[in-house]
Formats: C-alpha cells, sequence, structure tokens
C-alpha cells in the first residue's frame, strides 16, 4: 500500500517568551491525512494556531518555537527529524507553502523575475528560453497583466493582491507535490480570486499536486474544499466532509462561525460570539470554547470533552455533539447567514 | 457639498516605469489613478472597491499624504489638503487614521504594542504616561486583544492579530476619518464580525467616517452607505451601497457583483463573470478601458471613453449604454442586436 501523500499525526508547538514563561500552545495535538484527490480546509479563529501548524510542516518556524511532539509524514517519510540541509532541499520541491504574509516570500532588493525563477532554476535545473518560458506563463496563469514587462519590476512597484499572488507563482514554480497554502487570497478581489483558486485546483487535476487551505473564508471552503477542519485555541475541534459541517456542524463554534458571515443586500445585525478567545498561554480547564459557548454547562468547565464521531469522518469535540441539525438551532433557532444563504438559489 | 468631510476632485496618480529598451526607450507610465472625484460626508461610510491593481490602494496612500497626487485635489473640511502646514498638518495627521492593507509591514518591529498603539496619543495630546497605557489596554480589548498583549512585539502575533493592533492604532486617537484598506481581510467571521459592530457603533455614537477598501463585497455592501466601483484607475459608478449592491448598472458592477463566491456548498453560481485577459494599467485600452471585456460592448465604446453622468439623483454611471438613455444593460447584449 502506498502511503498517503502527507500525513501529520499528533503535532504539538510552543512558543516560549520571556524566559519560559510564557508559553503558546499555538498546535496542540494536531493530525490530518492529506491523501491525493481532495483539498482540505483549515479554518478557525484568528490568533488559533493555523500559521504555526503550516510553518512546522515545513520547518520554517521562527527562533523560540519548537515543535514539541509529533511527526509530519511526506510519503511515509518523517519530516520533523531530518537535517536541516535536506530539508532545504525539499522545501520548494517537494512541499511548498504560499506564507500569510506576501512580503515575507518577497525580497524587495530582486525583480519579480528573479524570485520567481529560482524555484525552477535551483530545483529542476531549467535555464535559458524556457526558464523564461516558464517565468512568463507562470506569472499569466496567476493573472499579473502584462507579464513581459512587469517581471522586471520590484515588489514595492506591485499592488498588494499581484504580491500575493507572486508570492503563489513562486511556490508553484518548481512544480512540488504538496502546497501549504497559507490564506493565499485575502488581498484579492473575487473574480481574481476565484481564477486563482480555479488554477490551484486546475493544477490538482492535472498534476495530483496535494493542497490544504489554511483560510478564514468560508466561501472559499464551501466552494472549493471537500474536507474541512474547524480549529479553535490551537486544537482541531470539528473535522469531516464540507458539505456536512455547513449542514450540521456540532460543535457551537464551527456552528457560530458559519453563522457570523455577512449576507449580500442585508443589514441585519451580525451573529457574534459574545467574548474573545483565550491567550493560548494561558487556556481555561475543560473545554476552551466553554466561556464562551451558548451551550456551556457545569460539565464543559471542568473536563475537556472527548473527540465524538458523529457519523464517519465527521468529528467534533463536545458534550452535546450527538444530534442532528446544527447545534446551536437549540438557543438560536432559523440558523444564520450561512445556512439561509443561498440555499433557494440553484 | 458643505457637509462633506473629504472631497476628492480629480485626482491622478502616475507611476513611471523602468525605461524599456525593448519599445524604443520610451518611458512607460502606470496610471494608477486617473480623474478619480468622490466625497465622503460626516458620518458617512464610502466604500472603494474594484479588481486587484486598480488604484484603490493608491487613492489611500494619496489620502493619507504619503505619496502627492500627479493633479487633483484633496480637501478635508475644504482646506486641500496638499498646502497644509505645521499645526494644521498636525491635526489632519490626527484626525485621518489608516489601517494598511499590510498588517505586517505597517507595524514598526522594535516597539512593543503599547507604544505602537499610543504613539499617536503621545504626540498628539497630552496624556500622561498611565492615562496612555490605560486607552491603549481599552481599545485592544475593543478589538478582542488582551491587555497582557500590550508587553509584546509585532513578531509575536498571527497575521489576524497585528491587524487588529493596526486597528487598535487607527481607534486611539478618536479620529474624524478612517481609512481602512483591507482592514478585516486577515480576520476571521467572528472577530470580523465584531470589528465591523465596533466600526457600526463608532459611528453612531461619534459620527466618524470611513473610507472603507475592500474585495469582500458582502462586508463593502453591508458596511457602506455609498460604494464606489473602480476600474483600472477610474471610477466607474458610484451610488448607495444598497442600490449599487442589488441593481449594479455599470457591466463591469454587475460582473463584480455577480462574482461573489457563495456561502454555502452546492451552491452552483458560478463566479466566473469578468471575463478575457486582466487588463493592463501600462497598455490601456482605447476608448472605454472595459471595452475589451464587456459583453455590451458597442463601436462607440473602443473610440469615446464614457465620463461619469448621473443615472438617477443618487447615482452615477461611466457607460455609454447608460447615457443612450435607455436601460439596456443586464437584459440583452446591446452588440448583438
Ligand atoms: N513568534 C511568536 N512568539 C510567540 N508567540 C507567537 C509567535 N507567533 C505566533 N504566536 C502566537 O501563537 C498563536 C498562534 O499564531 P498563528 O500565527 O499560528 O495563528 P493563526 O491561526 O495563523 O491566526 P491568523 O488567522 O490570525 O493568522 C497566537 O496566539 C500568537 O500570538
Ligand atoms: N510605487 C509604485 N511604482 C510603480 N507602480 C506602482 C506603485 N505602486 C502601485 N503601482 C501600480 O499602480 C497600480 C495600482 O496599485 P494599487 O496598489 O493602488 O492597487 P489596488 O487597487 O490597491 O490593488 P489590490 O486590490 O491588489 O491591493 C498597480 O498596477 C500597481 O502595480
Ligand atoms: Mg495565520
Ligand atoms: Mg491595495
Amino acid at each position: 500500500m502506498t502511503p498517503p501523500l502527507l500525513e501529520v499525526r499528533g503535532l504539538r508547538t510552543e512558543y516560549r517568551a520571556f524566559g519560559g514563561t510564557r508559553v503558546v500552545r499555538a498546535g496542540d495535538d494536531v493530525s490530518f491525512t492529506r491523501e491525493r484527490g481532495p483539498t482540505i480546509g483549515r479554518v478557525g479563529d484568528s490568533g488559533c494556531g493555523k500559521t504555526t501548524t503550516c510553518l512546522s510542516l515545513v520547518r520554517l518556524l521562527p527562533a523560540g518555537a519548537q515543535v514539541t511532539a509529533g511527526e509530519v509524514l511526506l510519503e511515509g517519510r518523517d519530516l520533523t527529524g531530518l537535517p536541516d540541509r535536506e530539508m532545504q532541499q525539499i522545501r520548494g520541491r517537494e512541499i511548498a507553502m504560499i506564507l500569510q504574509d506576501p512580503m515575507a516570500s518577497l525580497n524587495p532588493l530582486f525583480t519579480v523575475y528573479d524570485q520567481v525563477r529560482e524555484p525552477a532554476y535551483h530545483h529542476r535545473a531549467m535555464r535559458g528560453a524556457a526558464l523564461r518560458e516558464r517565468v512568463r506563463s507562470l506569472l499569466g496563469s496567476v493573472r499579473i497583466p502584462s507579464p513581459e514587462r512587469r517581471m522586471k519590476e520590484y515588489p514595492h512597484q506591485m499592488s498588494g493582491g499581484m504580491r500575493q499572488r507572486i508570492a503563489g507563482a513562486i511556490a508553484l514554480s518548481a512544480a512540488p507535490k504538496v502546497i501549504i497554502a497559507d490564506e493565499p487570497t485575502t488581498s484579492l478581489d473575487v473574480t481574481i480570486q476565484a481564477q486563482y483558486l480555479d488554477l490551484l485546483k486546475g493544477l490538482q487535476r492535472d498534476t495530483g499536486v496535494g493542497l490544504v487551505f489554511v483560510t478564514h473564508d468560508l466561501g472559499i471552503v464551501a466552494k472549493r474544499c471537500d474536507d474541512v477542519v474547524v480549529m479553535y485555541a490551537g486544537r482541531a475541534v470539528e473535522s469531516g466532509p464540507v458539505r456536512t459541517i455547513f449542514e450540521r456542524a456540532r460543535h457551537p463554534y464551527a456552528d457560530a462561525l458559519l453563522r457570523s458571515v455577512p449576507t449580500m443586500g442585508s443589514k441585519e445585525p451580525l451573529f457574534r460570539i459574545e467574548g474573545q478567545p483565550p491567550d493560548l498561554a494561558d487556556l481555561p480547564p475543560g473545554c476552551s470554547f466553554a466561556p464562551r459557548c451558548p451551550l456551556v454547562a457545569d460539565r464543559c468547565l471542568e473536563q475537556a470533552p472527548p473527540t465524538l464521531e458523529i457519523t464517519p469522518g465527521h468529528r467534533a469535540d463536545c458534550w452535546f455533539a450527538q444530534g442532528s441539525g446544527p447545534v446551536l438551532d437549540a438557543v438560536a433557532p432559523g440558523g444564520g447567514a450561512a445556512h439561509t444563504n443561498g440555499s433557494t438559489s440553484t | 457639498m458643505s457637509d462633506a468631510l473629504l472631497q476628492i476632485e480629480g485626482l491622478q496618480k502616475y507611476y513611471p516605469v523602468r525605461k524599456e529598451r525593448l519599445f524604443g526607450g520610451s518611458r512607460g507610465q502606470v496610471r494608477a489613478v486617473d480623474d478619480v472625484s468622490f466625497e465622503i460626508g460626516r458620518g458617512e461610510t464610502f466604500g472603494l472597491v474594484g479588481e486587484s491593481g486598480c488604484g484603490k490602494t493608491t487613492i489611500a496612500k494619496l489620502v493619507l499624504r504619503i505619496e502627492p497626487p500627479t493633479a487633483g485635489r484633496i480637501l478635508f473640511e475644504g482646506l486641500d489638503v496638499a498646502t497644509l502646514r505645521g499645526k494644521a498638518l498636525l491635526a489632519y495627521r490626527r484626525n485621518v487614521q489608516a489601517v494598511f492593507q499590510d498588517p505586517y509591514g505597517s507595524l514598526s518591529p522594535r516597539l512593543r504594542v503599547r507604544d505602537i498603539v499610543g504613539e499617536v496619543l503621545e504626540i498628539h495630546t497630552s496624556m500622561t504616561r498611565q492615562q496612555v497605557t490605560t486607552r491603549v489596554h481599552e481599545v485592544l480589548e475593543l478589538v478582542g486583544m488582551r491587555p497582557e498583549h500590550a508587553r509584546l512585539f509585532p513578531h509575536e502575533f498571527s497575521g489576524g492579530q497585528r491587524q487588529r493592533i493596526a486597528i487598535a492604532r487607527a481607534l486611539a486617537a478618536d479620529a474624524r476619518l478612517l481609512v481602512l484598506d483591507e482592514a478585516v481581510s486577515a480576520l476571521d467571521v467572528s472577530i470580523r464580525a465584531q470589528v465591523i459592530t465596533l466600526l457600526e457603533e463608532l459611528q453612531r455614537e461619534l459620527g466618524v467616517s470611513y473610507l472603507y477598501i475592500g474585495h469582500d463585497l458582502a462586508t463593502v455592501a453591508h458596511l457602506s452607505h455609498r460604494v464606489g466601483v473602480m476600474y483600472l484607475g477610474r471610477l466607474c459608478e458610484v451610488g448607495e451601497s444598497i442600490e449599487v449592491s442589488t441593481a449594479p448598472q455599470h457591466p463591469y458592477t454587475q460582473a463584480l457583483f455577480a462574482s461573489a463566491l457563495p456561502t454555502k456548498p452546492g451552491d452552483q453560481r458560478e463566479p466566473l463573470a469578468v471575463v478575457g485577459e486582466v487588463p493592463s494599467a501600462l497598455q490601456l485600452p482605447t476608448g472605454c478601458r472595459f471595452h475589451p471585456r464587456c459583453p455590451h460592448a458597442m463601436d462607440r465604446c473602443s473610440a469615446v471613453e464614457p465620463v461619469l453622468q448621473p443615472t438617477s439623483t443618487s447615482r452615477r454611471v461611466s457607460c455609454h449604454l447608460m447615457t443612450a438613455g435607455s436601460e439596456v444593460v443586464g437584459r440583452e447584449p446591446a452588440a448583438a442586436r
């Protein structure tokens, strides 16, 4: 049996600051499997550890951060123990990451051409006219206008959305097997966003590249992903097929998330989750979401909930996960924007 | 109009681009913003939308005086911003705050969050250190952060947290106008809903105005009173946000709003309404800038550039189909007749 393309087992990442007195648990026991084919979407609160988990996969963690448990298997090979030099070869060639901050992938001193060219030159030994054509076509496919002229310019001459797409072109340059895209479309308007996502999906169809999308945009998850992992406070709290979760989210945080999306043409107040997400350096006992949860019971404040399998492949970490329909219907019937919006259109 | 807080008149910004030997050494220009006019009233939110690279951030930079315009004027309470000096300029810098598109580059890496957020108070007010700290804690909590975050540095935060630090900084000084360039784009929906609700409350209570730039059309339509739709450096439609989002008139606006991603799986709406090559601000089409991609293009569209014309008391559209007097747009392609 061939091993899955990418498998993550019990990954735990921590940041230490103030001489170890402030320990931020940014990824706590995160596991998922990336088969060839479907696309995984990861959503969650700002600051819940999505970027950190991705950075630990490609070993680009900043100083002070550390993977303290778990393994990352790329086609069965554990990356966590590899020496840095080998990891450098794998990064870009086998597994590439589109960073959330496009400027972090771009060097202000080099032209766009030099930067998009680099992975293809280095990892795929492309040279001369073929290399130039590769760069031109990559820039064209991420919808940079006049690529031939624009590739001679520098990052500061690009608009926000262009930089983001150029960072994408760099990740695609050496045709890696896995692409981890951290909020790849935050600065893109809807049309370019759709074209860019289609490009990634098309690549996946043609080359079988594995895609992991980190996003807070539920529209992207709805339309472009097959499976979704919802994270809260460093943990995966609900996971399963996209459709199932949109129709009957069984973790209150996941359901609340779906209800806070604004609907086009509506001036209704938005659904709000009261309170703030916890500081990851100071997590409450019991369920991390309990202090904000509309369904909270005594037990939730004392005991961390188990992971319940509701239907095969659909899991949620909540004492109330068993049942049917969106879990918050008990307190806010009728559903929110995401549940009603578009349900009547074709 | 006299009750406008900010008036923008004929604004232009051209960026020179590198000499291109291939093209006989001619010096190219990116026409990032080209003859844009609109105004923002007191207590009003003006939304600015349009394709990536159409010039939205450039307008924000011009309003903030980060760059000088090539031509045109920006008036704040009737005063030409370009002529402000000394005290008047300081007051302007306090009254107009911004959240930039890039939450990483806009926070000084060497300052603690407390000093980043409190800076404007220390420069522009006579508050004591303690008062500033208290205010910093207050605004951090407003955007869903914690007081203890004040002692940390920007690199210790996630993308969305940095964006909230930038929002807190903009809120700290009780500005009159906030320029919000993709200010909530890195935020998850729950925090985003919280920040949007906060912005609406502040507007109701203090009458602050917003120039809100965003690509999330549902959010823009939700928050804005009026919106301007840009295409390749020009405004192609301006009007009440409800009207523009539910009954767009310019073919580009129609395509744009038709392309909003659905929020539910299985929804069949296909988001690829704007077809054709991405236009380049380096080589502008003749006539109407949108005509190469417009399903309704007529002969006149490739020859004559349309200007913004009122189509009702609250709406202006730059399209030959509208000035022809008939409401053909949206019914059948004019080219087919
Ligand atoms: N260098 C660092 N030192 C200390 N703590 C950090 C550091 N980088 C991130 N953190 C903390 O780790 C947590 C997770 O951050 P991460 O960037 O993974 O979040 P995220 O899920 O990607 O959020 P967002 O959606 O806002 O980008 C945050 O609470 C953040 O404050
Ligand atoms: N300093 C500069 N030098 C040369 N060209 C520039 C410069 N800054 C911006 N441009 C160009 O001006 C045009 C408009 O850029 P701007 O950043 O205003 O776009 P935008 O509408 O904000 O796009 P996005 O949605 O992608 O952020 C783009 O073609 C861009 O490449
Ligand atoms: Mg992140
Ligand atoms: Mg911009």
